[in-house]
């Protein structure tokens, strides 16, 4: 019997092996992340031809100590109070009678529909004097705190409420219930979306500059822009890159190796929601807050400056002209993004391994870059040893594709998931060629996964400002850059059409992302 | 006055009702079963007991506090009930150890020791303690589970089907050991499940329920032979029903004259047997002979299973027949030893052993 399994071992292992994955795909897949690799390479480069002793002068100085105070203080205000309030605000829509719960949550979403720094635009016209680390913590935790609701709120829903039922059948009262149990089981959740919170807080550029904050990122910019490729700039992008890989290492390590799954098996059972009672009216405060801080603001403030500006604002071939390019630079982006995602979404999931899964590392790591730092690397690249591709098409979208991978490949993977591998066999048994049998099944059942991939990478494009700025070929102007440089010249009327637009084009996808939370817990 | 009383529970969930008035009595260290096809309302009974749901009226005493009546009512947390759930909903971010002491004051003396004690009550090894849910079968987390909740002491045990996940070997040994476990450690329980066979061999008292309320409350010996109506006897195991004339303590009926176990006159009833009261024996020669009282039987079918065997057999004779089309249609159907198959064809004596139970 023994003799005979030992015998068959090998037969089945031989069988696997025999079926390989495409060695094109694994190549793809290696030639995508080694382009991932590109800008966290050029910042060695560049310090190595700058000279270390140099390069550390240049890291080593007082303006980086404050620039590094100012990003701690603001993660360090920031994730906390967008964690508070997205439990807060999940506990109140997911587990009360809160009246309008579902509107209520809808509206804590909508905030993503609005980019951030159109945010600090309406926040800085509406109160000039309004500046510093305050309004950046402040504006930061509305536009932010979306990014941990829809985790949180998700999670909440799905917890098994047999779980809360054993631990106050154990002498806990509902206060302890929550601690001990609940708030345990959401730790990935928050960690997962602190780290979303905290990677955007580092990257985002244009909110900070309206409330006069210096960051790495704002810092970055104005060097480039005052000394073009200087050293100096790259070297600030690197403390920024060490920022970040910091964060994603601290993110790691909080949370840990724990599973948090239901552990038995069948449905769970729908838990009736907690009664607020007298705690109605007070409870309803937080979230009307919250919507008129986060959606209120910044429509009102668009509403007013539009109506301010008349007519004379709506020079409808300049902002046709934007749209124009701001939809093709998204759609080419987004395009690009996915199809560069292809080759490690097919491999995580049809052949996981170890060259898949440091691949898929690095992916997520270097996606988790600030788009300045992407940006920096093209363009000294470009002007020193491509010159032709400098501010060209082809480096923008490059650019876009790099920065939005990660957005693309999750997408990817969840639907190259539910497309099964038998149907690929199948395909190929039938007599297709390999190619010509992904095409047929896989590509064809994952086609609406990979378009949601798509939609969220272009969404990102089209509110992308920090590298549009320093890559944009000449002549390009898209919303983003319109609108940065209208109120850049104080033209807050002529702004408020492009913040407009930005904000409706972002409306479905935001709903969408909506939905999509609400069925990933299954209702 | 007894140690667990509910009087006239009811709960409803918008236009389903889902206990219509509930009363039952439970003596102190007893084991009660309640048993009901799905969706009859036990799981409700059980939440009301526990705390997690407010009866709509009723009242729920335990060891005479008032736990549940009208608007008072005492939270799940300060009733000091335990409960191990279905699937034992063990805390997956905690460790083994760290789930059985969940309930335990943080500081309390000898924790580990109570801890590693509970463990090995329940029969578990003590490695176990540092792993975590997912890493144990089904039947350690069921252990770990009851262990969690007799660490706080409690004055009654709430199983809600917790032996329904296990497989069916593992089963019948689980519900031995849990309780033995219990009865040692003189903790009231109530036990809910589906499964007949589980809530008669579990209990001191039995509880049929059936869409909100219960048909019968008795012992197990009481309710499998006596049940009060067709619906309980069949849950509760096959059951032969049969018309039958009774008089001076028996019944006359297409299996000849039984003795039955109720002395009221009555003309025409309804009697129950359980299969294995019907006895065949095999006959020496072919064909019927002797006394005409003896009744005989053809083997129409026969399903061999290995231990046992289920044989449906049909009669050839009837000495007082009361309603005669009604028997020739309809074999019976009997499980027998596997060892004792008869073949198809067979003709076999057929005798019934105990008495029949006249049904209401």
């Amino acid at each position: 019997m023994t003799a005979a399994a030992d015998k068959a071992a090998p037969v089945t292992f031989n069988a696997a092996r025999s079926h390989r994955p495409m060695p094109w795909m694994a190549a793809a897949a290696l030639l995508v992340s080694a382009l991932a690799l590109v800008p966290l390479a050029f910042i060695f480069w560049i310090a190595a031809r700058t000279g270390w002793a140099e390069s550390y002068r240049l890291i080593v100085r007082p303006r980086v100590g404050e620039l590094l105070v100012n990003t701690a203080l603001l993660a360090l205000l920031t994730v906390p109070i967008c964690a508070v309030l997205s439990i807060a605000l999940a506990w109140l829509t997911e587990r009360t009678d809160l009246p309008g719960a579902r509107l209520w949550s809808l509206l804590a979403v909508a905030p993503l529909a609005i980019p951030a720094f159109v945010h600090s635009y309406a926040w800085v016209t509406m109160l000039p004097g309004f500046h510093g680390l305050p309004a950046g913590v402040l504006i930061s935790v509305i536009a932010y705190f979306p990014f941990l609701y829809l985790p949180v709120a998700a999670s909440l829903r799905r917890l098994d409420p047999a779980l809360e039922d054993a631990a106050a059948s154990l002498g806990l009262g509902p206060s302890r219930v929550f601690l001990r149990v609940v708030l345990p089981q959401l730790r990935l959740a928050i960690c997962g979306g602190s780290l979303l919170v905290g990677l955007h807080l580092l990257a985002e550029y244009g909110l900070f500059v309206f409330v006069r904050f210096d960051t790495f990122t704002t810092a970055i910019v104005d060097q480039f822009q005052s000394t073009f490729n200087g050293p100096a700039a790259t070297m600030l992008a690197g403390v920024l890159v060490a920022c970040c890989l910091a964060l994603l290492a601290f993110e790691m390590l909080v949370r840990g190796e724990e599973r948090y799954a239901r552990v038995g098996s069948g449905a769970a059972r729908l838990r009736p929601p907690s009664r607020l009672g007298r705690m109605t009216l007070p409870a309803l405060a937080l979230p009307v807050l919250v919507a008129i801080l986060s959606l209120g603001v910044p429509l009102v403030v668009i509403s007013r400056w539009l109506i301010a500006g008349g007519t004379a604002v709506w020079k409808l071939d300049e902002i046709g002209l934007a749209l124009g390019q701001t939809l093709f630079l998204a759609l080419a982006g987004g395009l690009l993004a996915t199809v560069a995602g292809i080759p490690i979404a097919w491999l995580s999931i049809r052949a996981p391994g170890k060259l898949q899964r440091v691949l898929e590392g690095l992916n997520y790591t270097v996606g988790a870059l600030p788009g300045v730092v992407v940006a920096l690397a093209l363009v000294t690249i470009t002007v020193t040893v491509m010159l032709p591709l400098y501010q060209t098409l082809a480096t923008i979208l490059i650019a876009y594709a790099l920065m939005f991978l990660p957005r693309a490949i999750i997408s990817l993977r969840a639907s190259i998931a539910q497309a099964p591998i038998e149907l690929e066999r199948a395909a190929s048994g039938l007599g297709r060629p390999p190619i010509r049998a992904l095409w047929a099944t896989t590509i064809r059942l994952s086609a609406p996964g990979a378009a949601a991939g798509m939609a969220l990478a272009a969404l990102g494009i089209t509110n992308e400002l920090t590298a549009t700025q320093m890559l944009a070929p000449n002549g390009v102007r898209t919303l983003a850059l319109a609108f940065w440089n209208f109120s850049g010249e104080i033209d807050y009327a002529a702004a408020a059409p492009y913040a407009a637009i930005m904000v409706l084009l972002s409306l479905p996808l935001t709903f969408l992302l909506y939905t999509q939370s609400k069925r990933m817990a299954g209702r | 006055m007894s140690f667990l009383d509910l009087t006239a529970l009811t709960r409803s969930y918008g236009p389903v009702r889902a206990l219509a008035g509930i009363d039952l009595s439970i003596e102190p260290g007893s084991r009660t079963a309640i048993v009901g096809p799905s969706g009859c309302g036990k799981t409700t009974l059980l939440r009301l007991i526990a705390g997690f749901e407010a009866p709509d009226s009723g009242r729920i005493v335990l060891a005479g506090e008032t736990l549940a009546d009208g608007a008072a009512f005492v939270p799940a947390h300060r009733r000091g009930i335990g409960l191990v759930a279905q699937d034992g909903a063990l805390f997956p971010h905690l460790s083994i150890a760290d789930n059985i002491g969940f309930g335990m004051a943080r500081r309390e003396v000898h924790r580990d020791a109570r801890i590693a004690e509970l463990a090995y009550i329940v029969g578990l090894d003590k490695t176990i303690l540092k792993r975590r849910p997912h890493e144990l079968s089904g039947g350690q987390q069921q252990r770990v589970a009851l262990a969690r909740a007799m660490a706080c002491k409690p004055r009654l045990m709430l199983l809600d089907e917790p032996f329904s996940a296990l497989d069916t070997g593992l089963r019948s040994s689980m519900r031995k050991a849990v309780a033995e476990l219990l009865e040692n450690a003189g903790i009231t329980t109530i036990l809910v499940t589906h499964d007949q066979a589980e809530a008669l061999s579990f209990a001191d008292q039995v509880a049929v329920m059936r869409e909100g309320a219960f048909s019968q409350v008795g012992t197990p010996q009481d309710l499998y032979f006596r049940p009060k109506n067709r619906m309980v006897a069949e849950f509760l195991g096959d059951a032969i029903v049969l018309p039958a004339r009774i008089a001076g303590g028996f019944a006359q009926c297409s299996l000849g004259r039984i003795a039955v176990d109720s002395a009221d006159l009555q003309d025409t009833a309804r009697i129950m047997l359980r299969p294995e009261q019907v006895l065949l024996k095999r006959t020496s020669s072919e064909g019927m002979s002797g006394t005409p009282d003896m009744l005989f039987a053809e083997v129409t079918d026969m399903e061999f299973a290995g231990a046992v065997c289920t044989v449906a057999v049909r009669l050839l004779n009837n000495p007082d027949p009361p309603d005669a089309a009604a028997i020739g249609s309809s074999p019976l159907i009997l499980k027998k030893p596997g060892i004792e198959a008869p073949a198809i064809g067979e003709v076999v004596r057929v005798g019934v052993t105990g008495k029949a139970h006249v049904l209401a």
